[in-house]
C-alpha cells in the first residue's frame, strides 16, 4: 500500500501543478468549504481572547529565544529525557531518520506499527521506508487513514484530507474495509474507522509519532490531538518512537502557557484541543516501557543559519496561514509538491531543500499579508517570501521571468523616456479593469474628473490581493506631467 | 569520528553562534509575559462558565454535596443502565454506589476493552476552556483506564476549578513530570467536511459531577 509521496525534489513547478489543479472543481469546492469553516470558528474564538496580541508576542519571543539557544535546550532536553528512562537519537537527514526508526521497530520485535499523524514522518517519507523493510504502518488519525487507504497525499497540515468530501471518503472505506453497505453520514464513517482501528490499538505493540513540543526543563513531550488516537498510540503499546524536528524544543513548562492557548484557537477554532498529552520519559505501570525520540535536522540547521529566514522555524504548525491564504484556497495542497503546503510550506520547503528545489514556491503567494496577520507566533511570512525570492534570483541569474521583470523596472527607472513610456503602457494595460468613480458612487453622481478609479479585481492568482483591498488605478495625468504643465501656465 | 549528535550541534552553533546555559538563562528572564494570568471572575461565575463550556463540548454536568456524591453517582449510572464500572486505586469508596466497581489491577489492553465504563476523579478543571486535567495519581489511575472505556464519569471537587489556562499550568508546575492528560469534552473529529463528530477513539460519553462544599 505504498504510495508516491510528495517530494520537492521531483515535484513539478508550483505554477504548472497549480494550473492542473485549478481544473478540479470538486477539490476546490471541498478546500474552500473546509477552510471557510475553520476560519469562521477561528475568528470568533480569537476575538473572545482579550489578551490575544499579548499571547502572540510572548509566544514569538519564546520561540525566537529557543532557536537562539537551540544547542543549550536540545542538550538539556536530551539529559532530562534520558534521565527519565528514554533514549534520544539524532538524525542528520531523512535517510538517517528512516534507518534509525526501522532499526528501532525491528528491535521492538514488531512487524507492524500504529502511527499518530505527524508531518515530520511524512517529511522523511517514513511509511515507504518501513514498508520496504517489511514493516506495515497503520495511520490512526482519521484523515491520515483516509489518505493512506485512498493512496492519496496530504493537502493540509492540520486536516490532511480536507480535499475529500464524504462521498469520496465513503468510496475509499467501502473498497478498502470491505463494507459494501457503509452509509455516508460523517458519523457512519467515523464509526467504521473506530472499529477498523480499535483492533490495531489493542494488538500492535509499537507506535510512531511526532510531537508538538519538547520541554527541555523536564525532558517532556507534548502532543495535542482530538480523536484520542494519539492517546491510544502513546499509551497502549510497549514501545513509542517519536520523530521530532530539532526546532520543536521549548525551554520550560511555563512556556506552554501561551502556546497551548494559541495553538488550538489558531488551528481548528477550538478553545482547547480535545486532548493534550504531556509526559516525560518512562513511567512504570503507565504507558510504554521503551521510549525513543529521534531529533531530526534534515535541513533545519540550514534555515537556522540564515538570519532572515530563521523565524520560519518558530512555526507551531497550526495551519492558520494556510486557511487564510487566497492562493492555497484556490489550489489546495498538492500543488506545493511538499507535505508542507500553503504560506508556511512556501517558505519552509525551499529552505529545507537548501534552496535547490521548490524554487517556484516563494512565488506561490500574492503577498497580501493575510498569513502574517493570523500567525500565532508572528512569523513575517511575506518578508521571508521576498527574502527567498531574492535568493532565487541571485542563484538563477538574469534570465528568469522575475529577474527580467526586475531588470526592466530598473531600466525604466534609469531613463526618463522609458519611464514615461512604461507609465503610458501601464495605463493602457489596466484600463479594462478600472472601475470609474462614477460606477463606485453612482448615487452621488458627482462629476467625473478623469480616470481616478479603482481596480477592484485582478485576474488569475493575483485576485487574492484584490479580494481584500482595492488597488488604485494609475492616474491619467502623472505628477510629472502636471508639474510640467504648471510650469508653463 | 564525530557522531551525528556532535555534528548537528556543531551545525547549530556555527549557524547562530554558540550559547551557554548562563547566557540562555539570562536572556530567558527577559521574555515578556503580559497575557492574562489570574482569574477575573467571581467564584460563582467561574463555576458557571465551566459548566457552560463543558456543555459546549457535549459533556453533562451534575452537582452533589460533599456527602451526597454516592447517591448522585448511583442515579447517573442507573439512568445510563451501567452495571459494572472500572475504577482506579484510591478513589473514595463512599462515591462507589449503584453498580459493581472493579479496581484496576494493571489489566491488559484487551481486558480494559472489556469495560464499557470508568469512574475517576481529576486534578483540575479549567473554566475558560471547559478542560479537565487528569494525572497518574490515586483516584485517577494510569492513562489507559480513562482512555479505553467508552463512558467516563468524572467526579471533580468544585474547589479544584480555576478560571484560566495559565492558573492551571502554574498549579501543575510542581507535578510537571507526571503523565498529564487534558481533555475537553469527549473525543471528537472534524476531519469529514468539518462536521464535528463525537468520539472516534477515546470515550464517547462524558459526565461530570461537580462536588460543592457543604
Ligand atoms: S507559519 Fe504561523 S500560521 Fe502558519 S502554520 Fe506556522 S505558526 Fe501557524
Amino acid at each position: 500500500m505504498s504510495r508516491i509521496p510528495l517530494d520537492p525534489r521531483t515535484a513539478p513547478p508550483f505554477q504548472a501543478a497549480a494550473k492542473a489543479l485549478l481544473g478540479d472543481a470538486q477539490l476546490r469546492k471541498n478546500v474552500r468549504h473546509a477552510t471557510d469553516v475553520i476560519q469562521n470558528k477561528r475568528r470568533k474564538l480569537v476575538e473572545e481572547k482579550q489578551d490575544w496580541q499579548l499571547l502572540r508576542e510572548s509566544a514569538r519571543q519564546i520561540r525566537a529565544h529557543a532557536l537562539q539557544h537551540l544547542d543549550v535546550y536540545l542538550d538539556e532536553f536530551e539529559r532530562n529525557f534520558t534521565r527519565a528512562g528514554g533514549t534520544v537519537h539524532w538524525a542528520r537527514d531523512a535517510a538517517e531518520a528512516q534507518r534509525i526508526v526501522v532499526g528501532l521497530v525491528k528491535e521492538s520485535g514488531s512487524s507492524e506499527v500504529i502511527k499518530i499523524k505527524s508531518m515530520t514522518t511524512e517529511e522523511v517519507q517514513l511509511n515507504n521506508a518501513l514498508e520496504a523493510a517489511g514493516i506495515h504502518a497503520y495511520e490512526t488519525d482519521l484523515a491520515e487513514l483516509i489518505i493512506q487507504l485512498g493512496e492519496d497525499q496530504p493537502s493540509h497540515i492540520v486536516v490532511p484530507a480536507l480535499h475529500k468530501n464524504r462521498a469520496q471518503i465513503r468510496e475509499i472505506f467501502r473498497r478498502t474495509m470491505n463494507l459494501p453497505d457503509l452509509g455516508d453520514k460523517p458519523a457512519d464513517l467515523a464509526d467504521a474507522a473506530r472499529r477498523f482501528l480499535r483492533e490495531k490499538f489493542l494488538r500492535v505493540k509499537t507506535a510512531v509519532s511526532g510531537a508538538n513540543f519538547l520541554i527541555a526543563e523536564t525532558g517532556g513531550i507534548c502532543i495535542v490531538e482530538s480523536e484520542g488516537n494519539g492517546r491510544m498510540c502513546l499509551t497502549l503499546p510497549d514501545t513509542l518512537i517519536s520523530v521530532v524536528g530539532i526546532e520543536k524544543v521549548i525551554p520550560r513548562w511555563q512556556d506552554l502557557e501561551p502556546l497551548i492557548q494559541l495553538l488550538p484557537r489558531s488551528a481548528t477554532g477550538e478553545r482547547m484541543n480535545p486532548y493534550n498529552s504531556l509526559w516525560s520519559g518512562v513511567h512504570p505501570g503507565d504507558g510504554p516501557r521503551a521510549m525513543h525520540v529521534v531529533l531530526l535536522d534534515n535541513g533545519r540547521t540550514n534555515v537556522l543559519a540564515d538570519s532572515e529566514g530563521r523565524e520560519t522555524l518558530q512555526c507551531i504548525r497550526c495551519a492558520a496561514c494556510q486557511n487564510a491564504c487566497p492562493v492555497y484556497r484556490q489550489t489546495g495542497g498538492h500543488a506545493y509538491g511538499s507535505v508542507y503546503a500553503g504560506p508556511i510550506g512556501a517558505i519552509l520547503t525551499p529552505q529545507l531543500m537548501h534552496m535547490e528545489h521548490s524554487q517556484t514556491l516563494p512565488y506561490a503567494s500574492s503577498l497580501c499579508g493575510a498569513c502574517y496577520e493570523v500567525c500565532p507566533v508572528k512569523i513575517n511570512i511575506p518578508e521571508v517570501l521576498i527574502h527567498l525570492r531574492n535568493k532565487v534570483v541571485e542563484q538563477n541569474g538574469w534570465y528568469t521571468p522575475e529577474s527580467l521583470a526586475m531588470k526592466a523596472v530598473a531600466a525604466a527607472f534609469r531613463s526618463e523616456r522609458r519611464f514615461r513610456a512604461a507609465q503610458r503602457l501601464g495605463r493602457i494595460a489596466e484600463s479594462p479593469l478600472v472601475k470609474s468613480e462614477k460606477q463606485k458612487f453612482s448615487i452621488v453622481g458627482q462629476k467625473q474628473t478623469g480616470n481616478t478609479g479603482w481596480i477592484g479585481w485582478l485576474p488569475g492568482l493575483l485576485g487574492g490581493w484584490t479580494d481584500t483591498r482595492d488597488l488604485q488605478a494609475m492616474p491619467e495625468e502623472t505628477f510629472r506631467d502636471w508639474w510640467e504643465k504648471r510650469g508653463k501656465a | 569520528m564525530t557522531t551525528t549528535r556532535e555534528e548537528i550541534l556543531k551545525r547549530i552553533r556555527s549557524a547562530k553562534g554558540a550559547s551557554s546555559p548562563e547566557q540562555a538563562a539570562s536572556a530567558y528572564a527577559g521574555i515578556e509575559r503580559g497575557y492574562q494570568s489570574s482569574a477575573s471572575l467571581a467564584r460563582k461565575e467561574i463555576l458557571h462558565l465551566f459548566e457552560d463550556r463543558l456543555h459546549d463540548y457535549d459533556a453533562n454536568v451534575y452537582h452533589a454535596g460533599a456527602s451526597g456524591v454516592g447517591e448522585v453517582v448511583a442515579g447517573i449510572l442507573s439512568g445510563r443502565g451501567v452495571h459494572r464500572v472500572l475504577v482506579p486505586d484510591g478513589l473514595p469508596s463512599e462515591w462507589q454506589q449503584g453498580a459493581e466497581f472493579v479496581v484496576d489491577r494493571g489489566f491488559s489492553s484487551a481486558e480494559l476493552d472489556g469495560f464499557a465504563s470508568v469512574m475517576t476523579t481529576a486534578t483540575l478543571g479549567i473554566a475558560e476552556t471547559g478542560t479537565i486535567v487528569l494525572q497518574t495519581a490515586p483516584g485517577q489511575g494510569r492513562r489507559a483506564v480513562t482512555l479505553v472505556p467508552d463512558y467516563h464519569l468524572c467526579i471533580l471537587p468544585a474547589g479544584r476549578v480555576v478560571e484560566t489556562v495559565v492558573e492551571a499550568m502554574r498549579l501543575l508546575e510542581s507535578t510537571k513530570n507526571i503523565p498529564t492528560t487534558f481533555f475537553s469534552g469527549p473525543s471528537a473529529t472534524a476531519d469529514i467536511e468539518m462536521t464535528r463528530i463525537k468520539g472516534v477513539h477515546g470515550p464517547r460519553f462524558v459526565d461530570i459531577v461537580l462536588v460543592g462544599e457543604e
